[in-house]
């Protein structure tokens, strides 16, 4: 079973090599010759504005709780969708088949609350 | 092997727990966050527990994470801000919550018995392999209840996230 997981363990190596490569490369090979002028913040060519630091709105908040709550649904959602067939296969089928409506139906509700307040438009 | 694997991921679960509250930077703090969570879902799936892990990634360091990052965007933390803190009322009464968690931890895992009123019925039973077809075939059959019961304290979550941040309704 552990073997399964051997394509994600290359991955994450591959994934650390590369970046690591790249960034200590960079590091080794590439000149260094600081100025003030090019250790000053870029932004498009012009002096910094303000501080990068602001605060964001509330409505970012909104989105991400929204989106969260829709996301955990998805993951019930997930062992309801690999397993239809078997249970199909088994002859509980119709009823399986419901139930995961029943729980889409619940959150479709949700999901029109939403969008009749209006949280999914970006408020001026 | 597998207590190799165990080792190492524990260590490196830690370690980037560690940085999370030794962290000044709240956004560097975040990041480590997420490397603390694939420890913890790589631990999971030591456990033979692979749908808790998928899991694991999909909620916590996906869409928690994202959470996350939006409260440090408004609190708007600079690095300076973050100094010692003197003991008061309320951090007294987290701090002693927290050291009672850290006690039950510890004689559960020294004891070596259920804790609390339920744990009995929970050990009990057979344990399963936690592959998706396992966990779902007990979800949606056995579990039916809690299942459906989910998607309405959903239903209250969302309802409750749109009447707190809309501003008008």
């Amino acid at each position: 079973m552990l073997r399964d997981y051997l394509p994600i363990a290359v991955l994450f190596a591959l994934g650390v090599l590369i970046g690591g490569a790249f960034l200590g490369l960079s590091a080794c090979i590439g000149r260094k010759r600081p100025t003030a002028e090019k250790l000053a913040p870029y932004e498009c060519g012009l002096d910094p504005v303000s501080s990068p630091r602001q605060r964001f709105s509330v409505k970012f908040f909104l989105v991400a709780m929204v989106f969260l709550l829709f996301d955990v649904e998805v993951t019930f959602l997930f062992p309801w969708a690999v397993l239809v067939r078997r249970f199909t296969e088994s002859g509980l089928g119709t009823f399986i088949f419901v139930e995961g409506l029943l729980f889409i139906f619940v959150l479709a509700i949700g999901l029109v609350y939403v969008w009749r307040r209006g949280a999914l438009e970006w408020e001026k | 092997m597998e207590a190799f694997l165990f080792y190492i991921f524990a260590i490196v679960t830690a370690g980037l727990s560690l940085l999370v509250i030794l962290q000044p930077n709240a956004v560097g703090a975040a990041m480590s966050l997420v490397g603390a969570f694939f420890g913890i879902a790589a631990l999971f799936v030591l456990m033979q527990a692979h749908f808790v892990a998928v899991m694991q990634i999909l909620l916590y360091a996906g869409a928690i994470m994202v959470f996350f990052i939006f409260v440090v965007m408004m609190l708007n933390l600079e690095p300076k801000q973050l100094r010692w803190r003197t003991i008061t009322g309320s951090r007294l009464i987290g701090g002693s919550a927290a050291i009672y968690l850290l006690g039950l931890l510890l004689v559960a895992l020294l004891e070596r018995r259920p804790v609390g009123a339920g744990a009995s019925a929970v050990w009990g039973g057979e344990p399963v392999e936690g592959t998706v077809e396992a966990v779902g075939e007990l979800l949606l059959s056995q579990y039916i209840v809690p299942f459906e019961v989910t998607s309405i304290t959903l239903l209250v979550a969302i309802i409750g996230a749109v009447t707190m941040g809309k501003r008008e309704l």
